[in-house]
This record gives structure tokens, C-alpha cells and sequence, in this order.
């Protein structure tokens, strides 16, 4: 036992490390086939001759991967993308799936769950590219669980979109991560342009989630855009995912007179402090962004949520004819009305499957080039170009809460 | 909005002192710390008679909760009462016994299948069981058709009119309904310790168990007992809890963890094993948190309540009441 520790020591650590760090046996599988990376995800289009088929695919099947938060605080955020995925394949398949060098494959899903847990990212998505061998990895919808999601994707060489991480961070991980939504510093704008221009709000006060990247990237630049249209911020309050409380901070930010309370948090915490400040009196309408978009929001804040503000991807009332399809359809097969991250999930796996054929190939790094050069796709949730930071760039929308549901308000072009 | 009163302004730090405030803040810290008291009861008694520490009783909180949302959703349902509307008077308190008894039950039975068969091993064993029965009953309480994942609203069981308001502070229904509930608990906790025959076979128990058996006190009946009425107590501290936030995140979620972990923190900085000690730390954790994110800095209010745990640890290890009372319980 001796002369091995000492004739492997490097071994010996790297094994201690991945075991500690919690990845367990398959990191350290992932790092003996760490040699050809990019083989990963490529062997199973190949029909002939290779010899590891994925598990539950048969020959010629593409598996694409999806980790999200299934169970867990932000269930809705996992399962709606996770429904809006389904949907996407469904119908892939049935117009005959993805044409790769004259050959159709039809394309199979496997969904991981990461409870919303950044710490379970990792695991699951090493599990999807070792274990399923997947082409491509779409997920998560929250940033923190994304950009500890990415770094896997990135060290195998396996392309991943992220249907609706909007953290600027996440694309930045490396050159075989994507998105399909907009990114914070516009979200943070078209809530600041919304609140100054459409609202009139003159002082606002902020209340937002420390422990989260995506409210405090939020938070950032809805602060900085808000003070240059000539808003004032009166009161700037933090709290951590799961609290219970918030009297404390709202009775802070009651005596500051703000006409506006800006809430870049997510829909669990939201209900609970619009309850509660409508109890302690508070009227001002509160405004937030994607983070809210969830059926979970108007079910748990009630009353306290109406006449509220969010800044979203898509509305399902807009009236166009790609967004119209897309709810009756979706509505039909999961019966309730999509919110936006179904409609990105969906269109995330079409912008992977479009990709798949322009690439010809499920090769890693063909497929990242074809992703990388999308133009103009018709998604649901707007025309998806990718920009040179792997990032799409497309309009915001303003959603009003009206009777329990979200109503299409204003529309803020980047 | 309405500009409270204001009383002695320090105008060097151009902070005001204002009077609605510190009385809200005071409310506040009250609601919370009652509740933490509660928590702290069940924590402190398991400890007091078989010194372990219960990592299931934060969940046994968590079931009352949700037992309360799942049994007043019921009854809101078969009453067909429209959402939002108010439940009828006696709703609430037959909510709170059905909670308390279930999980009272419950408590039982985890004592007799999980701790007792373990009565003589290593306490270490009896740790590392706690801390699996309360996985199981974290993952349990996630299924989908127990209680699922998705944050549920509870029913409105009191009426929202404010009773009485002093400038920004109002006062409602609620507060003095959970405030009360739980001090009523507490009082009878204390009654039945300290005033009854069970009473006092518990703390003999909790003094010496070998003893105790030997003096003809029924040990494994008393023990029982215990785990029952501290079930019960966190039962009643779910069901403020959910009355008090409305809306209940899913079983397996980090604020319930963070709940149960400050309930257990009061218990050793009251003095664990203590009854009077759990319900006092209970009381200063939940001012101090409150007082400490009102007028010093929100975002570390976990850090007031970790840092007067490592302080009275410190300062005085057997917890402020600890050492203090020869009676444990």
C-alpha cells in the first residue's frame, strides 16, 4: 500500500480531491478519458463499428441531455423547461428528426434532476456526458446552477445551451457554452427603462437575493441604468434564498418613501415578500424579472402580487402567429399555459437540432461552430442570433400580473 | 404613507429613533422568537432525557406545517369557501390539534422504531440514525403525491383587520393569536414539568435513568412521552409558522434546515436540557436576529445568531440557564 501511494502520488491526490469535491468515481472516470474529450458525444452517430452505445437509445438515436431543477424550491423553472424540451423533440421526430449526411436520427432526452442545487450540477452533468453520452447538454434555468453546470460541459468538449440563464457570466465559462435568452445587463435596463419612461418612478428602493449570481448581477445593473435615466435609489436591502421573514428589510425600506420597489429575485421568495408588504402597508408597485415567471407566483401572492411588474422572454397573450402555435400546442399536451422558460426550453432544443444539421455532424466542436453561427432563427421567444460571446440578442417584454396571470404591457428592443 | 412619531433623534449619526419602529421590530422579534422557543422545547427535552441531539425534529416542524396546509385546504374545500375568503372561527384551533396530534403520533413512532431498538448503543448511533430519519422524512415529504415540491399558500384562517396600529406599526388578529398560542404552550409545558407526577418522573429520568427504572418509574413509557408532547409542540410551532408566512416551501427546502438549526442553536445558548433555558434562548435568538437586521445590517442576520452561540460557548459552555438550575429535563 506504501509503494503504490508512493510511486502515484499524483493519482492518490487527484482521487482524494475528486471524492472530496463530491463528484465522486465519475470525475475521476471523466479524467482517464479526459485524453480525447471531444469523443464523448460524437461516437453514437457513427451506426457502424462503435462500440459503447448509450444505454437506453438504440443505434443511430441522438441523445441530447437536460439537467434542471425538477424537484426542489424552483421545481417549476426545471419542469417547464424540461415540458417545453419534450415538446420541441416530439416534434422533431415526428417531421422526421435531425438529417445528418443524408441519414435521419431521431432524437432522445435525458433529463437529470440538480434540485436547484448548484453543488448537484456538476454530478449530473458529468453523469449526462459519461454515463448517456449525450451530444449536447441544454440547461439550467438558474445562473448559479449553470455556472457550475458549464465548467463539465466545457472540460468534455461537449456543447451546452442554456435556455435561460441570464448571469453574463455563464456564456464567459468557455467557447462551447450558449444561450438563447438575453443577458442581465439588458434585463437590467429594460426594467430601468420601463420603471423611468412607462412607470414614471422617480425613487425606487431594491430588495435582492445576496447568495443568488443572478439577482445581484441584476440588482447591479438595474441600479446603475436607473440612476442614469435620473431615478434615485432610496434603499438597497439583501436577503438570503429562503427567508422566511422579510418585515425587517420592508419596515427599513417602508421609511424611505420609494414609489417603486425593484425585486430581482426568484418567484418562492417574491410571493412571500409581497405578502408581506402589503400587510405592512405597503402600495408601491413592485417590479422584478424572469426569476418571477412562474404559475407558483399569482397561486402563492394572491391579491398581494396583482398590479405588479416583471421584465420577461416572451408573453403568452402576445398575438403572433409563432407564439399563438406554440401555446395552443403546448397547452394540449401538458395542460396549462407555458410560461417563459418552457417557451426557451423549446426553443433551445430547436436551436440545437437546427444546428445538428447545418453542422452534419454531432462531433463537439463541428456543432459548436453551427450553434455559434445561428442567425435569425424564428423561435418563440423572438429571432435568436448568437453574438461573438455566445450570447442571443433579442427584445424584452414587460408583463403586468392581471387577475392571477401575466398580460403583455410593454415590449423594450435592445 | 403616514409619518409615524418621531422620538429622540440622534443627529450626530443622522439616524431617527422612531417609536413605530422599535415597536414593530419588537413584534417582530416576539413572533419569531416564540416560535424558535417552541422549536427549542423538543430539542431541549430529547436532550435532557437521552442526551442526543434530534436532527428529525426540524422536520417533525416541517410536517406540521404541512399538515396544517394540506388538512386546512381540506376543510376550506368541503366548506366551499371561495380563495381568499376568510375560514370560519374554529377552523384554526381544529387545524392545530389534528397537526399536533399526527405529529405527536408520528414522534412515537419514530422513538420506537428508530431510538429505542438503540437505547443501549453509542450515542454516536443514535446521532447518525437521527440524521437518516430526518433525510427520510425530508425526501418522504417531497413526493410528489405526499406533499410535493411546489411552494404551497395556505388558506386564510384569521380575519387580516388590523386590531390597532401605532403610527407604522399595526397589530393584527395574528400576531396576538400566535404570540399567544405559543406562550399558552409554553405555560403548560412548564405546568406539566414542574406541577405534575409525569413531570416528575420525566426529570428523574432525565436525572438518572438507571435510577429512575429502578425507583419504578416506567423509563421507556416516560421516554415516549417526551417524544410525543415535543412532537406536538413542534407541530404547533409548524402551524404558527405557516399562519405566520402564508406561504410553505417544499419539505426538502433550506430555510427549514436554517429553522430548525436556529431552534436548536436557542436551545444550547438557553442551556440544553433545560426547559426554561430553551424557552428563554429561544426568545433572545429571535430579538437578537431581529433587532440585529433592523438596526445594524440585514444581510447577516444568521451571523447574530451563530456569533452568540460561539460566544456563550465561550463564555458560559452549559448554555445561559445551563449550570445555573440543578433540574433538568
Amino acid at each position: 500500500m506504501h509503494a503504490l501511494i508512493s510511486s502515484r502520488p499524483v493519482l492518490s491526490l487527484v482521487r482524494t480531491l475528486a471524492l472530496g469535491a463530491g463528484l465522486g468515481l465519475t470525475a475521476l472516470t471523466g479524467c482517464d478519458r479526459g485524453s480525447s474529450p471531444s469523443n464523448a458525444g460524437a461516437g453514437k452517430t457513427a451506426s457502424s463499428g462503435t462500440p459503447a452505445p448509450a444505454p437506453a437509445a438504440t443505434v443511430g438515436d441522438i441523445v441530447i441531455g437536460h439537467y434542471g431543477s425538477l424537484t426542489g424550491a424552483e421545481a417549476t423553472f426545471g419542469l417547464s423547461t424540461d415540458n417545453g424540451i419534450k415538446l420541441a423533440v416530439e416534434e422533431i421526430n415526428a417531421a422526421g428528426g435531425v438529417t445528418i449526411a443524408g441519414k435521419s436520427h431521431k432524437l432522445v432526452l435525458k433529463s437529470e434532476d440538480t434540485e436547484g442545487k448548484p453543488e448537484k450540477a456538476g454530478t449530473v452533468v458529468t453523469k449526462l456526458i459519461t454515463a448517456d453520452k449525450v451530444a449536447a447538454v441544454i440547461g439550467e434555468v438558474a445562473s448559479s446552477v449553470t455556472l457550475a453546470g458549464a465548467p463539465v460541459a466545457q472540460q468534455f468538449g461537449v456543447p451546452m445551451i442554456t435556455p435561460s440563464s441570464t448571469n453574463p457570466q455563464c456564456t464567459a465559462v468557455g467557447d462551447m457554452i450558449f444561450r438563447v435568452c438575453f443577458i442581465d445587463p439588458f434585463q437590467g435596463f429594460a426594467c430601468a427603462k420601463f420603471a423611468a419612461s412607462d412607470l414614471k418612478a422617480k425613487k425606487a428602493a431594491i430588495l435582492f437575493d445576496q447568495a443568488a449570481a443572478y439577482s445581484v448581477g441584476l440588482k447591479d445593473e438595474f441600479e446603475k441604468n436607473f440612476k442614469q435615466m435620473g431615478g434615485e435609489i432610496v434603499a438597497v436591502e439583501a436577503y438570503t434564498k429562503g427567508e422566511a421573514n422579510f418585515n425587517p428589510l420592508l419596515t427599513k425600506i417602508r421609511e424611505k418613501g420609494a414609489e417603486l420597489l425593484f425585486i430581482p429575485g426568484y418567484y418562492t421568495d417574491v410571493a412571500n415578500i409581497a405578502l408581506q408588504a402589503r400587510k405592512l402597508g405597503m402600495k408601491m408597485p413592485l417590479l422584478g424579472g424572469d426569476g418571477w415567471d412562474s404559475s407558483d407566483l399569482a397561486k402563492n401572492g394572491g391579491a398581494a402580487i396583482e398590479g405588479s411588474f416583471y421584465s420577461n422572454h416572451y408573453a403568452s397573450d402576445q398575438p403572433t402567429p409563432e407564439i399563438q402555435a406554440f401555446v395552443t400546442k403546448y397547452k394540449a399536451k401538458f395542460g396549462e399555459t407555458p410560461d417563459g422558460l418552457a417557451a426557451l426550453g423549446y426553443d433551445a432544443a430547436r436551436v440545437l437540432a437546427d444546428s445538428m444539421q447545418r453542422a452534419g455532424s454531432t462531433d463537439g466542436s463541428k456543432l459548436r461552430d453551427a450553434i455559434a453561427t445561428t442567425k435569425d432563427f424564428k423561435g418563440v421567444t423572438g429571432t435568436i442570433s448568437i453574438n461573438d460571446k455566445r450570447d442571443a440578442v433579442k427584445p424584452a417584454v414587460i408583463v403586468e400580473m392581471k387577475g392571477g396571470k401575466p398580460v403583455f404591457r410593454a415590449r423594450v428592443e435592445p | 404613507m403616514t409619518t409615524g412619531r418621531r422620538f429622540c433623534s440622534d443627529s450626530r449619526n443622522g439616524h431617527t429613533l422612531r417609536v413605530d419602529t422599535l415597536l414593530q421590530t419588537l413584534k417582530d422579534g416576539l413572533t419569531i422568537g416564540s416560535l424558535y422557543a417552541l422549536i427549542a422545547l423538543g430539542y431541549t427535552m430529547v436532550y435532557g432525557i437521552l442526551k442526543f441531539i434530534n436532527f428529525a425534529h426540524s422536520d417533525i416542524v416541517v410536517l406540521g406545517a404541512w399538515l396544517s396546509l394540506v388538512i386546512a385546504t381540506a376543510i376550506v374545500k368541503a366548506l366551499g369557501l371561495e380563495a381568499g375568503q376568510t375560514a370560519p372561527w374554529w377552523v384554526g384551533p381544529f387545524v392545530l390539534l389534528c397537526a399536533m396530534l399526527v405529529c405527536g403520533l408520528i414522534g412515537f413512532t419514530i422513538e420506537r422504531l428508530a431510538y429505542k431498538p438503540l437505547r443501549k448503543a453509542p450515542k454516536l448511533n443514535v446521532l447518525i440514525t437521527a440524521i437518516g430519519v430526518s433525510l427520510f422524512l425530508q425526501n418522504t415529504g417531497q413526493l410528489q403525491f405526499v406533499f410535493g415540491t411546489r411552494p404551497q399558500p395556505i388558506p386564510s384562517l384569521l380575519s387580516d383587520q388590523v386590531l390597532f396600529a401605532i403610527g407604522n406599526m399595526q397589530v393584527r388578529l395574528l400576531d396576538l393569536v400566535v404570540i399567544g398560542t405559543a406562550f399558552v404552550l409554553m405555560i403548560a409545558l412548564e405546568w406539566l414539568v414542574f406541577h405534575t407526577k409525569l413531570g416528575r418522573a420525566m426529570r428523574a429520568v432525565s436525572f438518572d435513568v438507571r435510577t429512575a427504572g429502578l425507583m419504578g418509574i416506567p423509563v421507556d413509557r416516560v421516554i415516549s412521552i417526551t417524544f410525543v408532547i415535543g412532537s406536538s409542540l413542534a407541530a404547533a410551532g409548524g402551524f404558527l409558522w405557516a399562519l405566520s408566512f402564508t406561504s410553505i416551501k417544499q419539505p426538502a427546502d433550506t430555510s427549514w434546515v436554517l429553522l430548525g438549526l436556529k431552534a436548536f442553536v436557542a436551545a444550547v445558548v438557553g442551556g440544553i436540557g433545560n426547559v426554561r433555558g430553551a424557552m428563554f434562548g429561544g426568545l433572545a435568538i429571535g430579538m437578537l436576529e431581529v433587532f440585529g437586521q433592523q438596526y445594524i445590517n440585514p444581510a447577516l442576520k444568521d451571523v447574530y445568531v451563530f456569533a452568540a452561540l460561539i460566544v456563550v460557548l465561550l463564555v458560559k459552555p452549559g448554555g445561559i440557564l445551563g449550570k445555573a438550575t440543578v433540574e433538568k429535563v
